[in-house]
């Protein structure tokens, strides 16, 4: 350690000026975390409404105004910046870089972000109520025909991508100018890779939201008609450029997963991650590919045959990198020497669920069949097994795998592994019989449902139910562990751990890497 | 009058309605369904086999990797003393898995590339259908060359009290309309599909079509149903407050019942359209007004006029005060509210009659009648 180097300045100030990567990550993560309890929120009361049949608890406008902030504080809220603070906590440490290059701007793309939920969360208590023309807010129910609080709503997208753009430049600049020398490319962690190649995909797609919501601003404030055939617009040229950020945007929010659990399942199974190269390239395949499928999403817009073939033809492509990627977590475990602690049952849990839910995604990817798919459960089911056992079961995978490396303090193992037995059979519950409600024909975004399908419901909600509650266990436990779990000092804290973040002490220093490591050209990625 | 109307509509109805009874079965999902329906169209079969194939080679797939995967779990674990080995790539293995899941989505393909292009075949319909999609209704019209166009809207059936959970939810609950879509059997159906507001869907899984109702755009599908029944599906695209609640009823029914009952609406029509010219006396407007309003005012409005999701219509300072605002209201509803916009709905002589009704019943005495010409006079502005 430097000793001309201060520690981190006390009380607010330290928090609201810092440009520590490690103080920035952390508030990103608690940030995120909240969010997540919002988000959640609103989850629950979708879900206690669509117990039984019939409207019990709210008013069908309401219901669609959960729905849609569900979504929106969910992607943009939990998901996305949780990965951010992640990336902020580790990408310095896993390349030997002392902090971000841009450790300024770092601190004010977080800092826009509170605001901007805040303004977003305000709008329940809005004339007219918060958007309700779903996640997607598809023209003209979101033009036109939206109340007041549209406005607000365009400006928090651009705010909010104001801040990832930031994130990413961020990202992509500390990854291409810091990492220690030796430090060549392929043998960044695929942790870094992933989040390189996401930083990416965000700056690419993030304007083209941007232009999105404007058009959105232009049509229902200065008199255009983007949106609006009647004025010679298109309707449809709205989810044209909506699904063109919207389909990288869900490979945004699951590459970094992608690279959490390449670093979890090595190091667990105690043999370095099989196929290193592939893994990278197959990252990029799928990269590439989600520029040029996002009109999957329309196949039931009335698309001319040739345009529905070609979108078709490219997402079953997708297909490929992913299982590659598939076979070479179970690979990795092949042989291995597996034991099994709270972050290596989060991986093996992503490992199985994600599986699943990119089963369905080639299913869904079958035009044909998607007609009868489309906007039904069975596509709610498939993205909640990519975003929430995808996303965010590797994300609790990362905290238990690199919290006590952050703290210097163990989690409660015992409690750990019970937050994840609940949140896998809670989840499952939820999520399963989407599937079959989805098949027999249940449209989404509906408050109410025919009897038929009453049973499955119940259950998806008793299961939604028990996950939203294990999320209270997870919670305790990550701040009995930060208050007094059992301290730990050994710098690799868990023996098959591999990477530059296990070879400074436990916990991270305020400051590390201020001189460059030495990076062992024998020793390639962890 | 009213019982006139009433006439009409068992006359339009009765074949249909003893021949579902009679012979068709009614389709729509089943209690705790849990695989797509087969459906009763070739195309419906073929998308069926589609899926089926697809998720039975997701299947294979998956017990293979999960297979590998438990079998690590089991015998590999550092418990049971097992030692890493370090093997990390393998060139060959590593092409393998990229070259045979290519093979198998090519042999995907090709069914899915036939079956879409069937989907998209579009030609030599034999009846064309107008669907809009309305907030939230829909609007049938039958295009024909010869005789009336037919044209009706198809609204949500369930009473508001068993949304509301104070009446037990009949069998159909919220996949039931008041008038049926009714298309002949092993008949090629073209669909031409749009919207008047916002993106609606017009969705019947067993009829296996599913298009985007578009605001300013049409949309073509089709259908040729092999079995007669009733077949039920909902809008699929989020359309606002109400998008849960504007399902789709298609009775499909032996080409001689096509035939009567067409014959039976274009007959109505007819009738409506002389109706309309007509003058009509305090007492016919009030009984037909009467029908109307049980039908498409009371669930709002209440029995006795007292009101509910909807104002109280008795003693109301509209129902009682000057007739164009009150006819304002009736023809173009509340914006923002749940009082739409009747005036496409309902024909100008059902208008003059509820709006009547609604000013001499439940105690308003306001003794003045609205004539269908006023209607008329009053769309035209
Ligand atoms: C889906 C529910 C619903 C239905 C069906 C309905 N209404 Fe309404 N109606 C309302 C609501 C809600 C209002 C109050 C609107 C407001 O002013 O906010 C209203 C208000 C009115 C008013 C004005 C009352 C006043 O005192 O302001 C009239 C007149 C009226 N409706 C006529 C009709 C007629 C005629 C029909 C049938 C053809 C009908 N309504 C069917 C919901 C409904
Ligand atoms: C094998 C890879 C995948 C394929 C082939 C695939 C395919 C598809 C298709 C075709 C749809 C459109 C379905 C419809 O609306 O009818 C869809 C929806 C969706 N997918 Fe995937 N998907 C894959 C992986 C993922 C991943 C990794 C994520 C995110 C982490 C994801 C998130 C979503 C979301 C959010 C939607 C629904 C969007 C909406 O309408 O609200 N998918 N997927
Ligand atoms: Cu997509
Ligand atoms: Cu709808």
């Amino acid at each position: 350690m430097g000793d001309h180097h201060h520690g981190p300045a006390k009380g607010l100030s330290r928090w609201l000026f810092t440009t520590n990567h490690k103080d920035i990550g952390t508030m990103y993560l608690w940030f995120s975390f909240a969010m997540f309890i919002l988000g959640g929120t609103f989850a629950m009361i979708i879900r206690a409404e669509l117990f039984q049949p019939g409207l019990q608890l709210v008013e069908p406008a309401f219901f669609n105004q959960m729905t849609t902030l569900h979504g929106l504080v969910m992607v943009f809220g939990a998901i996305m910046p949780s990965f951010v603070g992640l990336a902020n906590w580790l990408i310095p440490m896993m390349i030997g870089a002392p902090d971000m290059a841009l450790p300024r701007m770092n601190n004010w793309s977080f800092w826009i972000l509170p605001p901007t939920f805040l303004l977003l969360a305000s709008t329940l208590f809005m004339e007219g109520g918060a958007p309700a023309a779903g996640w997607t807010f598809y023209a003209p129910l979101s033009t036109t025909y939206a109340g007041p609080s549209v406005t607000f709503f365009i400006f928090c997208i651009h705010v909010l991508g104001l801040s990832s753009i930031m994130g990413s430049i961020n990202i992509i600049a500390t990854v291409m100018n810091m990492r220690a020398p030796g430090m060549t490319y392929m043998k960044m962690p695929l942790f870094v890779w992933t989040w390189l190649i996401t930083a990416f995909l965000l700056v690419a797609v993030m304007p083209v939201l941007a232009g999105c919501v404007t058009m959105m601003l232009m049509d229902v404030h200065f008199g255009t008609s983007f949106f609006s055939a009647a004025g010679g617009g298109d309707p449809v040229l709205f989810q044209h450029v909506f699904w063109f950020f919207g389909h990288p945007e869900v490979y945004i929010i699951i590459l970094p997963a992608f690279g959490v659990v390449s670093q979890i399942i090595p190091a667990f199974s105690r043999k370095p991650l099989f196929g290193y190269d592939s893994m990278v390239y197959a990252t990029a395949s799928i990269a590439f590919l989600s520029f040029i499928v996002w009109a999957h999403h329309m196949y039931t817009v009335g698309m001319p045959v040739a345009g529905e073939l070609f979108f078709m033809y490219a997402t079953m492509l997708i297909a490929v990198p992913t299982g590659v990627k598939v076979f070479n977590w179970v690979t990795t475990m092949w042989r291995g020497s597996l034991s099994f602690e709270t972050p290596m049952l989060f991986s093996i849990g992503f490992l199985v669920l994600f599986t699943i839910g990119g089963f369905t995604g080639l299913m869904l990817s079958i035009a044909p069949s998607d007609f009868q798919y489309h906007d039904t459960y069975f596509v709610v089911a498939h993205f909640h097994y990519v975003m929430v056992a995808g996303a965010v079961f590797s994300m609790s995978a990362a905290i238990y795998f690199w919290l006590p490396k952050w703290c210097g303090r163990m989690y409660n193992e015992t409690m750990g592994k019970t937050h994840f037995w609940i949140s896998f059979v809670g989840f499952n519950l939820a999520f399963f019989p989407q599937h079959f409600v989805g098949l027999a024909g249940m449209p989404r975004r509906i408050p109410d449902y025919a009897l038929q399908f009453a049973d499955f419901n119940m259950l998806s909600s008793i299961g939604a139910f028990i996950y939203g509650l294990s999320q209270i266990l997870f919670l305790y436990n990550v701040i009995a562990t930060i208050v007094a779990g059992k301290p730990v000092s050994d710098p690799k804290v868990w023996d098959g751990a591999e990477g530059l973040e296990w070879t400074i002490p436990t916990p991270a220093p305020y400051h590390t890497f201020e001189t460059p490591p030495k990076i062992d050209p024998a020793h390639a990625h962890s | 009058m009213c019982f006139e109307a009433k006439r009409l509509l068992k006359l339009a109805l009765g074949p249909v309605l003893m021949l579902t009874s009679a012979v068709a079965l009614a389709y729509g999902p089943e209690v705790n369904q849990v695989n797509m329906a087969p459906g009763a169209t070739d195309v419906g079969e073929q998308i069926y086999d589609l899926h089926m194939l697809i998720f039975w080679i997701c299947t294979i797939i998956g017990l293979g990797v999960f297979g590998v995967m438990f079998y690590s779990i089991i015998y590999h674990r550092k418990s049971k003393g097992a030692v890493a080995s370090h093997f990390h790539e393998s060139t060959k293995v590593e092409i393998a898995w990229t070259v045979v899941p290519f093979l198998i989505l090519i042999g995907m393909a090709v069914p899915a590339t036939s079956t879409l292009l069937e989907v998209y075949d579009n030609d030599d319909a034999e009846l064309d259908i107008l669907v809009t999609g309305y907030q939230w209704k829909w609007k049938y019209e039958y295009i024909s060359e010869d005789g009336e166009n037919v044209t009706f809207f198809s609204n949500l059936r369930t009473p508001q009290s068993e949304i509301r959970n104070t009446q037990p939810k009949g069998e159909h609950y919220l996949l039931e309309v008041d008038e049926p879509l009714v298309i002949p059997v092993n008949t090629k159906v073209r669909f031409l599909i749009t919207a008047n507001d916002v993106i609606h869907s017009w969705w019947v899984p067993e009829l296996a079509v599913k298009r985007d109702a578009i605001p300013g755009f049409i949309n073509e599908a089709w259908t040729r149903v092999t079995t007669e029944g009733v077949y039920r599906g909902q809008c699929a695209e989020l359309c606002g407050k109400d998008h849960g609640f504007m399902p789709i009823v298609v009775n499909v029914v032996s080409s001689e019942a096509y035939g009567q009952w067409l014959g039976d609406k274009q007959v109505e029509a007819a009738a409506i359209r002389e109706l309309m010219a007509q003058t009509f006396t305090l007492d016919q407007l009030m009984e037909r007004g009467e029908g109307v309003y049980a039908r498409a005012c009371l669930a709002c409005h209440g029995a006795n006029g007292e009101g509910g999701v909807g104002k109280a219509i008795a003693g109301s300072p509209i129902a009682t005060g000057d007739v164009g605002p009150h006819l304002e209201i009736g023809i173009n509803g509340v914006p923002g509210s749940a009082m739409q916009a009747f005036g496409g709905q309902l024909n100008d002589v059902d208008m003059a009659a509820v709006i009547t009704y609604q000013r001499n019943a439940f105690g308003n005495n306001m003794g003045d009648m609205i004539q269908p010409i006023d209607v008329y006079n009053h769309k035209k502005g």
